[in-house]
C-alpha cells in the first residue's frame, strides 16, 4: 500500500473540477474560505464532454441565477460564447430560454484561468482514493499518490467519473468521459461510509469532421442578431456569430439502425444503468417512435479552432461501423467521417435522498455532494447545485442556518427541492414546466429575486450588487414614470387606429395602454413624448413585461401564497413517524427516511398522499394546542 | 397520532327503546373487558368478533350494575374508522345512556369532537373528503331523494366525476408542458383551437356538475314554493291536498302569522318547504296587511310559484295583478274548480303566460293531483339531470369550489382565445385543476380540512 503523509489542511476540498465542482470552489473561496479543488485532470477543467452549449429549456434559467447569486457559469459562457439565442421566444416571457454555443477550448481556458486567479483557492491535479470520516464527520481526503489533506467541510462533485464504464457498440472498457481515466477506488471508500451508490447512464453522440460535410443540403441556424448575454454583469454584447446546421434521418437510416440493433450496448442488455428518457438514443427514438418517418439533428460546432462538429439529437451505442453507415445515409452526411465516435457511459451515482436541502449529506456531516453524481444531468444543473453546495460547506463550517431556495423563489430550490425529496430514477434534467411558479421565475428577473440573498450571505460583491441596485432602480422609476404618464385622445388616436387597437375616449395612462395585446414597450416610442434616450434594453423589457403579464403575475402570486402556507408548517427533525398511527405504513417509511423540513415539502415525497398530510395538519395542531396547554 | 380512544352516543337524542353508544380507538376492546360482565364466560376477549354478546355493564368501583345490554365488537381494519370499534345496545331514554357514557369516560375514552368518527376514517384513508361530506348530509337529509344522493357521494360518485375531469385536465396540462419544454424537438405542438375545444369540453363538464348543484340544494333544504291566488281559489285545499298526498308531514313552523303558514312536505322524494299565503294585494286591514307583507317576502325568494286561479270565474283585475308578478319566474298555474262550469277565458290565459305550464284541476274532487305532482318533479330536474344520475352537488363546498374551478377554466378559454402565451394560460388551468382537487381532497389544504370537520356534527 502507498505510504501516506500530511500534505495540508483547508477549509474546504472540492473533489472534481467540472461545472459543479468549479461553483463550488470558487463560491467557497469568494467566501473566504481557504479552498482546495482536485482534478483527475487539470486539462478537463470545465470541460463539456457532451453537447457545445450552455443553456436552453430551464437551464438557462439556472445559469441565469447561479449568475444572480455571483456564481461564474454566466460569466464564462459570455466570455467563450461563439452563438446566443434566446429559444421560445413566440411562447409567452417565462419561457424564453438563453441558450448559447461555446468554443469548448475556450471555455475550458477561461474557467481555468479564473480558478487559478482566484485567491484562497489552491487548484491541484490528483485522484481522491478516500473520504476521511470519523464519528460520521468528515475529516478530510486522501489521494492516490498518499497525501492526505485535512479539511472541515469536503463536496463530492464527481460526475461521470466514479466507476465509469464506455460502451462503444459491444465493446466496453472503464472509462472516465471523453477518453479520461476513470476514478476507481473512491466509490469503495463511500460504500464503506454507509452511502448506497447506484448506476446511471448517459451518451454522446459522434463528432463528425466539418470538412466532410455538405452544408447546402442543410437547413442553416444562425445566432439572433440581438444577443441577450447570460450575465447580469455584462450590459451588451457584440460578436460575429458561428452557424449550426439542421438536417433529418430518413426511411434507410432506420433500416440500418434496425437491422442492427442487436449491436447495440443498449439493446443487447450491457448497460444495466439507467439513461434519461428525454435524452434518448437514436435507436430509442426509432424502437419507439416507430411511427415517425424521420428525426431531425442539428450540427453544432465545437469551436473556433477546431474542425470538430457535434452531432445532436444522435447519441447512440451502436458500433462505429454502424454509426458511419446509418450517418451516410443523411443529407449533408453523406461523406461524413467521425472523428470521435458516439459512447454511452456508466457511472456510479448517489440517491439524492441521502441528502438535506442544503446538500450536505444526511449520515455524513459536513460532506456534501453536487452534480452529476447527485443523479442530475446537464452543465447547468449541475453549477446549480454546486454553487449552493459550495455556499453551504462555508454557512456550515461557520455554524449558520443553510441557504435555501425554496421552489417559488427559484429554479434552483425546484431543481434541489426534486432531488433531494422526490429522489429520481434517471439522470434528472431541468425543464421549465417542472417550475410550477414559472411566471415569477423567469430568467429575466434572476437578478431581482436573488442578487440581494447572495450579496446578504456574501457572494455577491460590491460591483456585482451596485449594478443590480442601480437596474432595481431604473426599473423601479420608470414603471413610476408609465404609470403616471397620461396621454389623451388627440395625441394617440391616430397611431392606436393605425395599429390596429381601439381608440381611447378619455386620457389614459401609458402604463394601461401598455396592457393592450397589440402594444408593447417598443411600439409605444413613437407617443412616448418623455421617454429617456438612453434607457436600457434590459429595463425596458422587464418595465413591458411586469405590466403586460401583470394579471397573470398576480393570480401567480396568490398560488405562491397558497404554496407557502404548507411550506411555513415546519416539521420537527425529531418526530416519529413511524408512531403517527394515521399514517399508512409506505407514508410512515418514507417520511422517516426524508425527514422532511415542512410539511409543503412532505407533500411532494412519491408516496406520500394527500390523506396522510391532512393526518400530518392534525398532528402538527394537536401538538401546538398541547404545547399551549403546557405552556399554560 | 390517533392512539387514543373516542366515544359518543350514536344513536338520535331523546326517548326511544335503545341506544347505542360507540367507541372507536386502540383501547376500546380493554375498556369493554373492564365495565361489562357477558352472562356467560368470563372476559370479553372471548367474543367472537361482529357477535352481540348479551351481559350487565357494572361499575366496578361499587360492582353496581348499571343496565343490561348488549355489545359488540368489530375489530380493526374492517370498519367504519378503521379502528377496533366497540358498540353498546343499552335502554333507550337519558339516564341510562348518560351513566354508561359516563362510566365509559371514567376509564379513560375521551368525547368524540363533532364528526370525529367521520374525520377517522377520512383519516386513515377509508374515505375521501367528499365521502367524508357525504355521511354529513346523510345524517341529516330529510327526504329519500337527500339520502340516495348522500349515499351516492358517499360511494364516491361526485369524486369520481371530478376525478375524471382531473385527469383530462392533466392531459391538457401535458400537451401544454411539452409545447413549452421541447421547443426545438420535431413535435407537433396542440394549436390554439384544439386548446380551446379541450378547455370548452372541461368547462362544459364542471357546468353541468354546477348545475345539479341547484336541484342539490333543494334536495337537501326543500324547495321554497308559494301558493298564491285571490281569496277563495282554493290555495287552503290545494295545501292539504298535497299534505294528505305527501308521505312526509312535518310540523308547522312556529313564529308564522295566521296569515302566511309554513309546511315541509315531500312530493315524490323532493322535499317543499310550501307557503299558503293570504294573497297579494293592496289592504287597508292592518292587521291583514302585515300577513301581505310577509306574503310579499316569501313570494320573492321562492324557488317555485303556484298560481291557483278559478275557472268558473272571469280574469279580475285581481288576477292579472298577479300574473304581472308571475310572468318571469318559475310558476305553476292551476285551473282550480274544473268540477264547475268553466267562465275563464284560456286564450287569453295562454297569451299572458305564453311559457307557463296551466295544469286543470279540481281539488275538491282530486282531480289533477299527480299531475301537480309531477309537473313539480320535471320543473326540479329542469329535464338536465336524469333520474339515474345522483352526483348532485349538495355541498356548499363543493358548490363553492367548483365555481372557482369553472371561473378558472373560463378564463384560460379567454386568454386562449386571445392568443395568449401558453406559459400564462397554463396559470388559469393549474388554478382549476387545484380547485377541483379541494373537492376531492387532493390539493391540500390545512384550511379546509379544519372547516369541514368543524361542521360535522357530533357522533359518526
Amino acid at each position: 500500500m502507498t505510504e501516506r503523509f500530511e500534505a495540508g489542511t483547508y477549509d474546504v476540498i472540492v473533489i472534481g473540477a467540472g461545472h459543479a465542482g468549479c461553483e463550488a470552489a470558487l463560491a467557497a473561496a469568494r467566501m473566504g474560505q481557504r479552498t482546495l479543488i482536485l482534478s483527475i485532470n487539470l486539462d478537463s477543467i470545465a470541460m463539456m464532454p457532451c453537447n457545445p452549449s450552455i443553456g436552453g429549456t430551464g437551464k438557462g434559467h439556472l445559469v441565469k441565477e447561479v449568475d444572480a447569486l455571483g456564481g461564474e457559469m454566466g460569466l464564462n459562457i459570455d466570455k467563450a460564447f461563439i452563438q446566443s439565442r434566446m429559444l421560445n421566444t413566440a411562447k409567452g416571457p417565462a419561457v424564453h430560454s438563453l441558450r448559447a454555443q461555446a468554443d469548448k477550448n475556450l471555455y475550458h481556458i477561461e474557467m481555468k484561468k479564473t480558478l487559478e486567479n482566484e485567491p484562497n483557492l489552491d487548484v491541484k491535479q490528483g485522484e481522491v482514493v478516500e473520504i476521511i470520516a470519523k464519528d460520521n464527520v468528515v475529516k478530510g481526503i486522501a489521494l492516490r499518490a498518499g497525501s492526505i489533506y485535512y479539511s472541515k467541510a469536503v463536496i463530492l462533485a464527481t460526475g461521470t467519473y466514479l466507476g465509469g464504464k464506455i460502451f462503444i457498440g459491444q465493446s466496453s472498457f472503464q472509462s472516465g468521459p471523453n477518453g479520461l481515466a476513470p476514478s476507481l477506488e473512491l466509490s469503495d471508500s463511500l460504500k464503506k461510509l454507509g452511502i448506497k451508490l447506484t448506476r446511471f447512464k448517459t451518451g454522446t453522440p459522434a463528432r463528425i469532421d466539418m470538412k466532410t460535410l455538405d452544408f447546402d443540403q442543410m437547413e442553416e441556424q444562425p445566432g439572433d442578431e440581438v444577443i441577450v448575454p447570460f450575465s447580469f454583469m455584462n450590459d451588451e454584447l457584440y460578436r460575429e456569430q458561428i452557424s449550426c446546421w439542421l438536417t433529418y434521418t430518413n426511411g434507410e437510416t432506420h433500416r440500418i439502425i434496425n437491422e442492427n440493433l442487436n449491436r447495440s450496448a443498449m439493446y443487447s442488455g450491457q448497460i444495466e444503468g439507467t439513461g434519461p428518457r428525454y435524452c434518448p438514443s437514436i435507436e430509442d427514438k426509432i424502437v419507439r417512435f416507430a411511427d415517425k418517418n424521420r428525426h431531425q439533428l442539428f450540427i453544432e460546432p465545437e469551436g473556433l479552432n477546431t474542425k470538430e462538429m457535434y452531432v445532436q439529437g444522435m447519441s447512440t451505442s451502436l458500433p462505429e461501423d454502424v454509426q458511419i453507415a446509418f450517418l451516410s445515409t443523411i443529407p449533408g452526411l453523406q461523406r461524413v467521417k467521425i472523428m470521435r465516435p458516439a459512447y454511452a457511459i456508466e457511472y456510479d451515482c448517489i440517491d439524492p435522498t441521502e441528502l438535506n436541502l442544503s446538500l450536505e449529506f444526511k449520515g455524513i456531516e459536513n460532506l456534501f455532494s453536487a452534480g452529476q453524481f447527485n443523479g442530475s444531468s446537464g452543465y447547468e444543473e449541475a453549477a446549480a447545485q454546486g454553487l449552493m453546495a459550495g455556499i453551504n460547506s462555508v454557512l456550515k463550517i461557520q455554524g449558520e442556518e443553510p441557504f435555501i431556495l425554496d421552489r417559488s423563489q427559484g429554479y434552483i430550490g425546484v431543481l434541489i427541492d426534486d432531488l433531494v425529496t422526490k429522489g429520481t430514477n434517471e439522470p434528472y434534467r431541468m425543464m421549465t414546466s417542472r417550475a410550477e411558479y414559472r411566471l415569477v421565475l423567469r430568467q429575466d428577473n434572476a437578478d431581482l429575486r436573488l442578487t440581494e440573498k447572495g450579496y446578504k450571505i456574501g457572494l455577491v460583491k460590491e460591483d456585482r450588487y451596485r449594478k443590480y441596485i442601480d437596474r432595481k432602480s431604473q426599473i423601479d422609476i420608470e414603471m413610476e414614470r408609465l404609470k403616471t404618464t397620461s396621454v389623451k385622445p388627440n395625441e394617440i388616436n391616430d397611431f392606436l387606429e393605425k395599429n390596429g387597437s381601439s381608440q381611447i375616449k378619455s386620457s389614459i395612462s401609458l402604463y394601461d395602454l401598455l396592457k393592450r395585446p397589440e402594444l408593447d414597450y417598443h411600439m409605444l416610442k413613437e407617443i412616448d413624448t418623455t421617454r429617456a434616450q438612453d434607457i436600457k434594453r434590459d429595463v425596458a423589457s422587464q418595465c413591458n413585461v411586469q405590466i403586460k403579464y401583470e394579471g397573470y403575475i398576480t393570480k401567480q402570486l396568490k398560488q405562491i401564497d397558497q404554496f407557502k402556507k404548507l411550506e411555513s408548517k415546519k416539521l420537527y427533525q425529531d418526530i416519529e413517524y413511524s408512531k403517527i398511527e394515521g399514517l399508512r405504513i409506505e407514508a410512515r417509511q418514507k417520511l422517516d427516511e426524508i425527514k422532511p423540513l415542512s410539511v409543503g415539502q412532505a407533500s411532494r415525497i412519491s408516496g406520500v398522499s394527500p390523506a396522510d398530510i391532512s393526518v400530518l395538519l392534525v398532528f402538527l395542531e394537536q401538538q401546538r394546542r398541547k404545547r399551549g396547554e403546557e405552556n399554560e | 397520532m390517533i392512539d387514543d380512544t373516542i366515544t359518543a352516543i350514536a344513536t338520535a337524542p331523546g326517548e326511544a327503546g335503545i341506544s347505542i353508544i360507540r367507541m372507536s380507538g386502540p383501547s376500546c376492546v380493554d375498556i369493554l373487558d373492564n365495565i361489562f360482565k357477558p352472562k356467560k364466560g368470563s372476559s370479553i376477549k372471548a367474543f367472537s368478533e361482529r357477535k352481540l354478546v348479551y351481559g350487565h355493564i357494572v361499575d366496578k368501583e361499587d360492582d353496581r350494575i348499571l343496565d343490561e345490554v348488549l355489545a359488540v365488537y368489530m375489530k380493526a381494519p374492517y370498519t367504519y374508522t378503521k379502528e377496533d370499534i366497540v358498540e353498546i345496545n343499552c335502554h333507550g331514554g337519558i339516564v341510562p345512556t348518560r351513566n354508561i357514557l359516563e362510566i365509559v369516560l371514567k376509564n379513560g375514552v375521551r368525547m368524540a369532537e363533532p364528526g370525529e368518527f367521520t374525520k377517522r376514517a377520512f383519516l386513515n384513508g377509508r374515505i375521501d373528503l367528499a365521502q367524508a361530506e357525504a355521511v354529513m348530509d346523510l345524517i341529516s337529509a330529510k327526504t329519500d331523494k337527500g339520502f340516495d344522493v348522500a349515499l351516492n357521494q358517499l360511494e364516491g360518485g361526485l369524486s369520481k366525476k371530478v376525478k375524471e375531469v382531473r385527469s383530462s385536465i392533466v392531459e391538457t396540462l401535458s400537451h401544454i408542458h411539452v409545447s413549452i419544454d421541447y421547443t426545438e424537438e420535431d413535435i407537433e405542438e396542440i394549436t390554439y383551437p384544439e386548446l380551446i375545444s379541450r378547455t370548452r369540453e372541461i368547462e362544459e363538464k364542471i357546468e353541468s356538475m354546477l348545475k345539479t348543484s341547484e336541484t342539490g340544494k333543494i334536495i337537501r333544504e326543500g324547495l321554497n314554493t308559494v301558493i298564491i291566488g285571490k281569496p277563495n281559489v282554493g290555495k287552503s285545499s290545494l295545501m292539504n291536498a298535497l299534505l294528505r298526498e305527501s308521505r312526509a308531514i312535518v310540523t308547522d313552523i312556529p313564529g308564522t302569522t295566521r296569515d302566511v303558514i309554513e309546511e315541509q312536505l315531500s312530493v315524490k322524494g323532493i322535499p317543499l318547504k310550501i307557503v299558503d299565503t293570504a294573497g297579494i294585494r293592496e289592504t287597508e286591514d292592518v292587521v291583514e296587511k302585515i300577513g301581505v307583507e310577509r306574503s310579499k317576502e316569501f313570494f320573492n325568494k321562492a324557488d317555485l310559484i303556484i298560481l291557483v286561479l278559478d275557472s268558473s270565474d272571469e280574469i279580475t283585475k285581481e288576477d292579472r295583478e298577479i300574473i304581472n308578478h308571475i310572468k318571469d319566474r318559475k310558476a305553476l298555474v292551476l285551473l282550480n274548480k274544473t268540477d264547475l262550469i268553466k267562465r275563464i277565458d284560456e286564450d287569453e290565459l295562454e297569451r299572458v303566460l305564453p311559457s307557463k305550464r296551466i295544469i286543470k284541476v279540481s281539488i275538491l274532487e282530486e282531480e289533477g293531483l299527480s299531475e301537480i305532482e309531477d309537473e313539480i318533479v320535471k320543473m326540479v330536474y329542469g329535464g338536465e339531470v336524469k333520474a339515474d344520475n345522483n352526483s348532485f352537488v349538495t355541498n356548499l363546498r363543493h358548490k363553492n369550489s367548483l365555481q372557482k374551478a369553472l371561473n378558472s377554466i373560463r378564463e384560460g378559454t379567454a386568454a386562449a382565445r386571445q392568443y395568449l402565451p401558453f406559459d400564462l394560460l397554463e396559470v388559469d388551468i393549474k388554478d382549476c385543476y387545484d380547485a377541483l382537487g379541494e373537492i376531492t381532497g387532493d390539493t391540500v389544504d390545512d384550511d379546509i380540512i379544519q372547516k369541514i370537520f368543524a361542521n360535522f356534527c357530533l357522533g359518526k
